[in-house]
């Protein structure tokens, strides 16, 4: 009786054990071989190659349309997809749009935008740039090159004189937002003027499609300055500026950079914060976070427990996927940050991960 | 009445080649009768998709049309954060790029088209047509990849020269150096219009009927006054309709457009500013609409877009009816 009791005892721990391991490696526990989600472009190619291997170890086919942060936005507040990515954060209205009710933003990977430009004799990394000049570059306030606010910087550098051809993106974006964004921290003027979100109204002066267009852009005009995810730039082996970071120091854009911005204390808990212009000294100040949008009160059980462990996964097992596609993989306190909101998804008020 | 008929009925039917007779119309009537239905049907899904399109749009937009009202189409600002939203930049724009295209495409489509029906021989004419119309069946995205590595940087050294040498010319006093602008989008337009124009063209001036042209070279005119003073006022309805479709394209042309036509909202002051067109606005804004009030506006945008159509084509038609009051013949 005594020995039925012990062997009951010890099955029990076992399997509560194995069922607690088979939740923290990540695959859903619960039947789901299907999931859909839409949204962000940027992290498109990661997110690609991410649930392609999730597929190979969970046996989840995982649908990814990349149709843009704010598809992905209306698909989830519809309810037409299971998930929802963006670049950027949700506004007040968006969430009360939102049919299902409270949105998680769960950070996934950092990424890192390179301000790039197009100058005969000055190379990548040569040339560099203080938020403020930047700023009056985009607002046009600054419109030439020998301009002497950025001769100031750049003592040592032959700039020609040359007019400024502001480059930027002709459709909505995670880009701009993160861009516009870090512009809204830095200067008044431009939070007055214009402000920020995936779209909006430039002060000038031509716009490309997509990241490819505005670097497109910029390796055909003479003189041009645009913004563009890092991948593009290295691949493009593009010419960039080092940035000022807040801590005064002039960095290029890397992914080391990225993950350093995400990386500081007093994250909010929601973690919607967008780490443009970030107070670590080794931060790249026009770095963001991407986010997948779930919603905290799911209706399904199978669902729920699906999406919580791909989300899981995302945060531990996919993050190898990110660094040779060029994404800054999330570390330290973003990491748990993340995970507290993973952990966040109930069924029926009862949290599915533990 | 009916006792009539059928009284008519039973003597017609009485005789066997009478029944065959009645056999056969009915089997006629029959036959008639579905296609007629059938093709009823057919018209009036079009006449309804037309509609329900209309429709859509204005739904759509409705809530755009209610906060701006008209005054979308004479603002100058697109701005999205501010929740602001005209689109007379766009407007102006599209026509005005649309409008260059026909006056770089139409002396090029025509003539294209005049040489190939007169001055060639026959057996040469389908030969020099394959190439135009293969031109015609490039894809829009295709275009735009070709017009944003080999033309624009082409188009940007004409706009150096031309604002190094003319300068002084309010047209030529923009930013030349950034090469994509109205010009480029107009040339890539007109490079997209020209197979279309050519083409109908080719056929209208092949339908203008032989006699009238050696009419005229009975009287001894010489070949080119023949053609310039008979076949294309002869043929001068067909040749506009075939300018009005190549307009068409140009106004809703999307890819390409978007591609080498810099995308800027603010109002064209030269040949080199950069330019939206509606189109290429919808098509690069769409999917980032994160508010039902852009997303209205977009559609208020396509709904405009949709208005110049069709006042353009109203105006062609009435055009057409009017150049078709006096046909030019030789032989009055």
């Amino acid at each position: 009786m005594r020995a039925k009791n012990i062997l009951l005892g010890f099955v029990v721990a076992t399997l509560s054990a194995s069922a607690g391991h088979a939740v923290a490696a990540g695959c859903p526990t619960k039947g789901v071989k299907e999931l859909t989600g839409a949204g962000a472009t940027f992290p498109y190619p990661l997110y690609s190659k991410m649930f392609s291997e999730y597929d190979k170890t969970c046996g989840v086919k995982v649908n990814y349309q990349s149709i843009g942060s704010g598809g992905g936005i209306q698909q989830l507040s519809a309810m037409t997809v299971d998930f929802g990515a963006s670049d950027g954060v949700m506004d007040e209205k968006q969430k009360k749009e939102a049919k299902g009710g409270a949105v998680l933003h769960i950070p996934t990977v950092a990424g890192a935008e390179a301000v790039v430009f197009n100058l005969p004799g000055i190379k990548r990394s040569q040339l560099k740039l203080t938020p403020e000049v930047l700023a009056d570059i985009y607002l046009k306030k600054i419109n030439n090159w020998n301009d002497a606010k950025i001769k100031a910087l750049n003592p040592s550098v032959k700039l020609p004189d040359l007019a400024i051809a502001v480059i930027h993106r002709s459709d909505g974006s995670g880009t701009t937002f993160i861009f516009t964004n870090y512009l809204s921290k830095v200067s008044a003027e431009w939070k007055d003027k214009v402000g920020f979100a995936t779209s909006v109204n430039w002060p000038g002066d031509v716009g490309g499609k997509g990241n490819e267009g505005v670097a497109n852009s910029v390796k055909q005009i003479p003189g041009a300055i645009g913004y563009v995810e890092l991948a593009y730039a290295s691949q493009n082996k593009m010419d960039w500026a080092q940035m000022q970071n807040k801590a005064k120091k002039y960095l290029d854009p890397s992914l080391e950079g990225a993950a350093a911005a995400a990386d500081i204390a007093n994250l909010p808990d929601d973690m919607e914060v967008v780490i443009t212009d970030s107070p670590n000294p080794a931060a790249y100040p026009i770095s963001g976070f991407t986010w997948l949008l779930v919603y905290e009160n799911q209706t399904d059980a199978a669902k729920g427990d699906a999406l919580a462990n791909l989300a899981w996964w995302m945060l531990h097992d996919g993050q190898k996927y990110a660094t040779p596609l060029e994404y800054a993989p999330l570390k330290g306190a973003a990491v748990k940050k993340a995970e507290a909101l993973t952990k966040k998804i109930k069924v029926n008020n009862q949290v599915v991960l533990r | 009445m009916s006792d009539q008929t059928q009284t008519i009925d039973s003597r017609f039917s009485s005789g066997s080649a009478a029944r065959v007779a009645h056999h056969d119309t009915r089997v006629i009537n029959v036959g008639d009768r579905l296609f007629y239905r059938v093709t009823q049907a057919f018209a009036l899904t079009v006449i309804l998709l037309a509609f329900l399109l209309v429709f859509d749009l204005f739904h759509g937009a409705w809530e755009a049309i209610q906060t701006f009202g008209l005054k979308f189409l004479v603002g100058t600002t697109w701005d999205p954060v501010q929740r602001q939203f005209s689109t007379l930049p766009t407007i102006i724009g599209t026509l005005v790029k649309a409008f260059n295209a026909l006056l770089l495409a139409v002396p090029i489509s025509i003539g294209s088209a005049v040489f190939i029906s007169f001055y060639i021989p026959k057996w040469l004419r389908p030969i020099i047509s394959y190439p135009i119309e293969l031109l015609a069946g490039v894809p829009s995205i295709v275009f735009g990849l070709w017009g944003l590595f080999v033309m624009v940087p082409v188009i940007r050294s004409l706009q150096i020269w031309l604002k190094a040498n003319f300068g002084w010319f309010f047209l030529f006093n923009g930013p030349a150096v950034y090469g994509v602008g109205v010009l480029s989008g107009s040339v890539i337009l007109a490079i997209m219009i020209i197979p279309i124009i050519t083409a109908i063209s080719r056929d209208i001036l092949l339908t203008v009927p032989r006699p009238q042209i050696e009419g005229m070279l009975a009287l001894g005119a010489t070949k080119w006054e023949a053609i310039w003073k008979v076949a294309l006022p002869y043929a001068r309805v067909g040749l506009f309709g075939a300018v009005i479709l190549g307009l068409g394209r140009a106004i809703g042309e999307t890819m390409a457009v978007t591609m080498v036509g810099g995308n800027s909202f603010d109002l064209i002051h030269s040949l080199f500013d950069p330019v939206h067109s509606m189109a290429s606005q919808i098509a690069s804004e769409f999917t980032e609409a994160t508010y039902s009030l852009y997303l209205s506006s977009l559609i208020y945008v396509g709904l405009v877009l949709f208005g110049i159509t069709i006042i353009i084509s109203l105006c062609a038609q009435v055009l057409i009816w009017r150049l078709s009051k006096g046909h030019v013949a030789v032989f009055e």
